[in-house]
This record gives structure tokens, sequence and C-alpha cells, in this order.
């Protein structure tokens, strides 16, 4: 006993000691290069515009932090939103796959094993392509339905306060998708989707045999069996492997950067170039995924709780 | 992009000591045997690779013309292809030596970046292109416009604030890679892609389906002196890459040219032999051979040869970049 506790010290002390070196040295090689350091540049002026600011008001005279709270603001709505639909489209895949619906089945099939093994860049890229150069421009754009219209700047639809109309350049008046917001959520989503349905087949197909035909024998429909009896038990080996779906699909949309989605990360990269910070600017956007990751795991695992058989061991 | 940023925070944050403080980036460049220099990742005029992958353009001239008055070879030049936001963070942790990427010259990235500017191989301003079926005449006319910009640039900076004054309004579409950002605004997802003057020329003369399609609007609005960085705190490799860019444009102004500096050799002139090195010893004061600006102009050319090769054939025309001579303001202090 006593002696694990000198060797967990002694691993305690080394790893305070690598921290303490790549502190001190970055510290001393910034100072000695006169490269600035802190992080007093969040309350200075920003000096660049955002393409999305959701509903917070900013223009390029606020400051650096309000800047990134917005690239906050979108990665938080990006998450949120891919997480539901791909949680929607997930399930729907998975049942699919099981469908005694021989077509259904192999559709659902090709469609996991074509989308999960495409590299997620890649497919951003498809969509981005498919919307800003399959779409016509603003002055010709399409009307699917009255007032809503469809042009390479995005979707634009009216609300019940203002309806949209063309004035210049672009649209102006009600509420508007952006082609970056649509084609990394259409991205994420799908992609996410083909790895959450195969979660939710493995989940379904580990409910035993015995209790489908149990459910069929007293008389409930396909439907009602599958919903009463087989998916609460497939729930609890869903939720773990769920939660890191979640996780990736939040880190996933860092990749906004490359289809010019202003997120947290391509705004930081913004700030780290015009302040120099790069450290700072690193530190930041880990810490926030770290918040964001730790946050998702935390509120899952409170859900696998509920969910968990209670009495057995987890 | 997001990983090799942060990588090289890490290994500035590791490393960095090591590379140009311990010996000095000279001594280091000559270990070697190369010099390692940070290039735009392809523009076309400045930095991009021939058919034949050899790398072509006036910043990568100026590379060669430190490789020229190191090593008396200008091929001793390794490239790193950077992107706009890859490119300082490369430099400070001394994974280039040089840096010759269109950069602009402003007192932030002076200071508090940690660079120093070696001089202005381009002097340059901020523009806007436009699709010629949009009808717009002037960018006072850009009220409500989308445009396309790379991320982490001055050029960023320069167009809020240029709306600001004017009081108008875009919305920005910022993708970091220029292949990228080209594609949106030739697919229309842009009104107006907005850089400097001469990466508007280029683009338009090296990438257009059809370059008349484009104009680019009579506005400049803003200053962009375009030059060489390298690291602070090095003042000796500092002064090596400042005097072989006036090299360049001292021998275009003595009249120097790669045809005609091996007869200089055998010149009367003092300031001709004082800049081959028959006599004085410049070169030594820089630590190099005395034949340093010799082996610029044969190998590299003089600035004027360079422009004509790489961007004359792109549509440029010298303007500000002419010799003070001549009606620009090209100017290298005396080589003496």
């Amino acid at each position: 006993m006593k002696r694990g506790w000198f060797y967990q010290a002694g691993l305690l002390a080394a790893a305070g000691l690598v921290l303490w070196f790549f502190v001190s040295n970055t510290a001393h090689n910034l100072e000695s290069r006169r490269i600035a350091s802190g992080f007093g540049f969040l309350w200075r002026e920003a000096g660049f515009e955002i393409g999305e600011t959701g509903a917070i008001a900013y223009g390029a005279a606020d400051s650096y932090l309000r800047a990134l709270g917005i690239g906050l603001w979108n990665t938080l709505r990006i998450a949120a939103i891919g997480v539901v639909f791909a949680t929607l489209l997930g399930t729907l895949l998975g049942l699919a796959r099981l469908s005694p619906n021989w077509l259904l089945a192999k559709l659902a099939a090709a469609y996991v094993e074509t989308i999960r093994n495409v590299p997620l860049l890649v497919q951003l890229f498809f969509w981005y392509a498919i919307i800003s150069e399959n779409l016509p421009g603003p002055r010709e754009a399409l009307q699917p339905l009255p007032g809503v219209f469809l042009s390479n700047r995005g979707i634009v639809f009216p609300t019940p306060w203002s309806a949209p109309e063309l004035s210049g350049f672009n649209f102006t008046g009600g509420a508007a998708l952006s082609p970056e917001f649509a084609a990394l959520l259409v991205g994420l989503v799908t992609y996410t989707a083909a790895f959450i349905g195969e979660i939710v087949r493995a989940g379904v197909l580990s409910v035993g045999r015995g209790q489908v035909d149990a459910a069929y024998s007293i008389g409930l429909t396909r439907r009602a069996a599958l919903h009463l009896v087989v998916l609460p038990q497939a729930l609890r080996l869903i939720v773990p492997p769920l939660t890191s779906q979640y996780l990736n699909l939040a880190k996933n949309s860092s990749l906004a950067v490359a289809i010019g989605y202003p997120d947290l990360v391509s705004i930081a990269n913004t700030t780290m170039n015009q302040t120099g910070q790069a450290i700072e600017g690193v530190a930041i956007i880990m810490a926030v995924f770290l918040t964001i990751s730790l946050s998702i795991s935390a509120f899952m695992n409170w859900y696998n709780r509920r969910v968990a058989l209670k009495g057995l061991r987890q | 992009m997001k990983t090799s940023t942060a990588a090289a925070a890490v290994a500035l944050a590791i490393f960095g000591a090591g590379v140009a403080h311990a010996q000095g980036t000279l001594d280091a460049v000559q270990k070697k045997g190369f010099v390692q220099c940070g290039v735009n990742t392809g523009l076309a005029g400045f930095s991009q690779p021939d058919s034949k992958g050899v790398w072509k353009g006036l910043d990568v001239d100026t590379c060669r013309a430190v490789a020229a008055a190191v090593f008396g070879d200008a091929s001793k030049v390794r490239y790193t292809p950077l992107t706009a936001q890859q490119r300082f963070t490369a430099l400070q942790s001394g994974e280039v030596d040089v840096l010759s990427r269109n950069t602009t010259w402003t007192v932030t990235r002076d200071t508090s970046l940690g660079l120093n500017f070696a001089g202005v191989s381009f002097y340059d301003g901020q523009g806007f292109m436009v699709p010629r079926k949009l009808n717009v005449k002037s960018a006072k006319q850009l009220n409500g416009a989308t445009i396309c910009v790379q991320p982490g640039t001055t050029t960023e900076l320069n167009l809020a604030d240029y709306f600001r004054a004017n009081r108008m309004t875009f919305k920005p579409v910022v993708i970091e890679k220029l292949e990228e950002v080209l594609n949106a605004y030739f697919a229309g997802r842009c009104d107006v892609y907005t850089t400097d003057v001469s990466g508007l020329v280029s683009v338009r003369g090296s990438r257009a389906p059809n370059p008349a399609d484009h104009l680019i609007l009579p506005e400049v609005i803003s200053k962009e002196p375009l030059g060489p960085a390298v690291r602070h705190g090095d003042d000796r490799w500092f002064d090596i890459v400042k005097w072989s860019l006036f090299a360049m444009i001292e021998a275009e102004e003595m009249g120097l040219t790669s045809k005609t500096i091996d007869q200089a050799l055998a010149s009367k002139d003092p300031a001709v032999q004082r800049f081959v090195g028959v006599t004085g010893d410049v070169g030594k004061m820089l630590g190099l051979d005395n034949r340093w600006a010799f082996n610029i102009v044969k190998q590299v050319g003089n600035y004027g040869e360079s422009f004509a090769a790489n961007l004359a054939p792109l549509g440029f025309e010298r303007g500000l970049n002419q010799l003070w001579t001549k009606g620009g303001i090209l100017y290298a202090p005396p080589i003496r």
C-alpha cells in the first residue's frame, strides 16, 4: 500500500515536471522573440466581419471575444441540429436494414457502406459544390413555394415578420440558411447517421429472439413489439456508443473551416492569424471542445443510467 | 490546416529555442546546405510550380537570390507552400528560414508577431474583381454584396474598414484555401472576389475560365507593400535577406543583367566594381563570399528581369514597381 502511494506521487511529480518544462520553455521562447502573449487581445477590436452571426449583433468594431462567441454559437447550433437529425435518420436506417422488405434493407445497407467509407471532408466538398455550383444566382433564383427562394446564396424563406425580396445583389428580409450551413449540416447528418444506423441495428439484434416471439405471441403487432419490447431493451446497448457518435459529430463540425462556415475553429484561426497568438488560440479551441464534449458525455451518462436495468452492475 | 497551425505552435513551444538561438540562422542554413523558403501554395507570377514542378515567380526569385548569396548556387532552396494562415507560425517556429509569400508589411506583424520585414519586393494595393455581367463599375456600388475573401489577411481587415468608412454592408464568405475560395467566386457563390490587385490580375489571367468576363474595379483601397520576412532577433540573417533583395534592385539601376554581368567584372566603374566584388569587401561584411551580388545577378537576374519573366506575361504593368529613376518608387540604398 505504502509503496503504491510512493509510485503514484513519483508519477505525479514527473508529469508536473514535464508540464512545467513545456510552459516555461514556451514562455521563454515567446519572450525572446518578442511575440506577444496572454489573453489581453480578447478585448481588442476584431476588425473583420463574419458571414453568419445568428441572433447576435456583431460588427467589425466588436471585440475578438465577441467574434469568438459567435463562432461558439455557430458551432453549438450546427452540433445541436446535427445531433437531432442524425439520430432520426440513423434510427430509420438501422430499422430499415432489419426490415423484412428486401429492397429497403439492401438500400439501407448500400447507403451505410458507401457513406461511412468516404472521408467526411470529401463529402463536405461534394455537398458544397452541389449547392454552390448547381443552383442559379440570386437574380434567377428558383421559387419552389411562393416566397421561398432557392439560389447559390442559400435558401431564403419568409417569417411572420418579413418576406424576402430581391434588392441589389441579394435577398433582404425573411430568414435564410446559407449554403455553407446547409452543406455542413447535410454532410454531418448523412455521415454520422450511417454509424448511428449500425449502432441501432446492433442494439436491436442484441434483444433475444425469444423476446420478439413472446411479443408476437401475446398479439402485439410488429410496430408495437418494436416500440414496447425491443427498443426499450435495445436502448441500453445503443446509448453508450451513441454518445461517442454525438461527440464525433460535435468535433467533426470543426471541418466547417474548409467550406467557409464561420464556426469556432474558423474564427479562432482568423484571430490567431491577425494577432499572431497561436498558442492562446489553440488553447481556446481545445478548452471549448473539451467543455462541449464533456457536457455531451455527462448528459448521455445521466440518460444511460435512466435507461439501464435497475439493480444491475453497469 | 488546424492541425498544422497547432503542430507548429507545439513545435514552437518545445523545440523553438534550439533552432534559431543556439546558433544563428546563417550557420544553420550553411550546415544543412539549403535555404528553406515559405512561399504561396500557388499564385501565378509570384510563386507557383511550372509543368515540370520547378517553382517560378517573383517571390521564388527572392529565395533564389538569398541562396545565390549564401551558397553561390541559386538552386539550393527548398520550398514550403504555405496558406495565409500557416505562414507566420511556420516562420516563428523555425520551419522556414525566409517567408517570401506576397505578405504585407504592417506594424502589427513587425512587432507583436515577432517578424522583421527585409524590404519591399512588390508595391501593391487591395482591389475588387466582379463578373462583368453584374454591371458594376465602382466599388461604391457594392453595398449588400457577398464577397469572397481569404482569412487571416490584411485584405479581410481592409475590406471591413472600407465598408465601414463608406457606410455600406457586405456578407463575407471566408475560405482559407485559395483553390476553394476561387471556386466559390467562379461558381457565383460570391458577387465579388477581393485581394491585392496583383493577386486579382494573376488569378484572372491564370484561373478564370474566360478572363474577359471579369472586371477589376478602379478603386484601390489600401497600401500593400509585399516583401520577404524573417524572424525577429537574428540581425545577421536579416541583413543577408535584405541586401539580397536590394542587390536585385540595384543591379537593374546599374544596368547589370544576367547576360552582361560577366563583362561587368572588367568594368572601370568603381560602383560596379564594388557591386560584383572585384574591389571592396561588402561580401565579407555580410559574412558571405565577396561575389555574393555577382552570383545573384548571374543566376537569378536583376529585379526587372524577374519582373519581365514572371509578371509581364500575366499582364502586369511596372507602375509603382518601376525604379525611382524611371518614375516608380523602387529604391535600393547604396551598396558600399
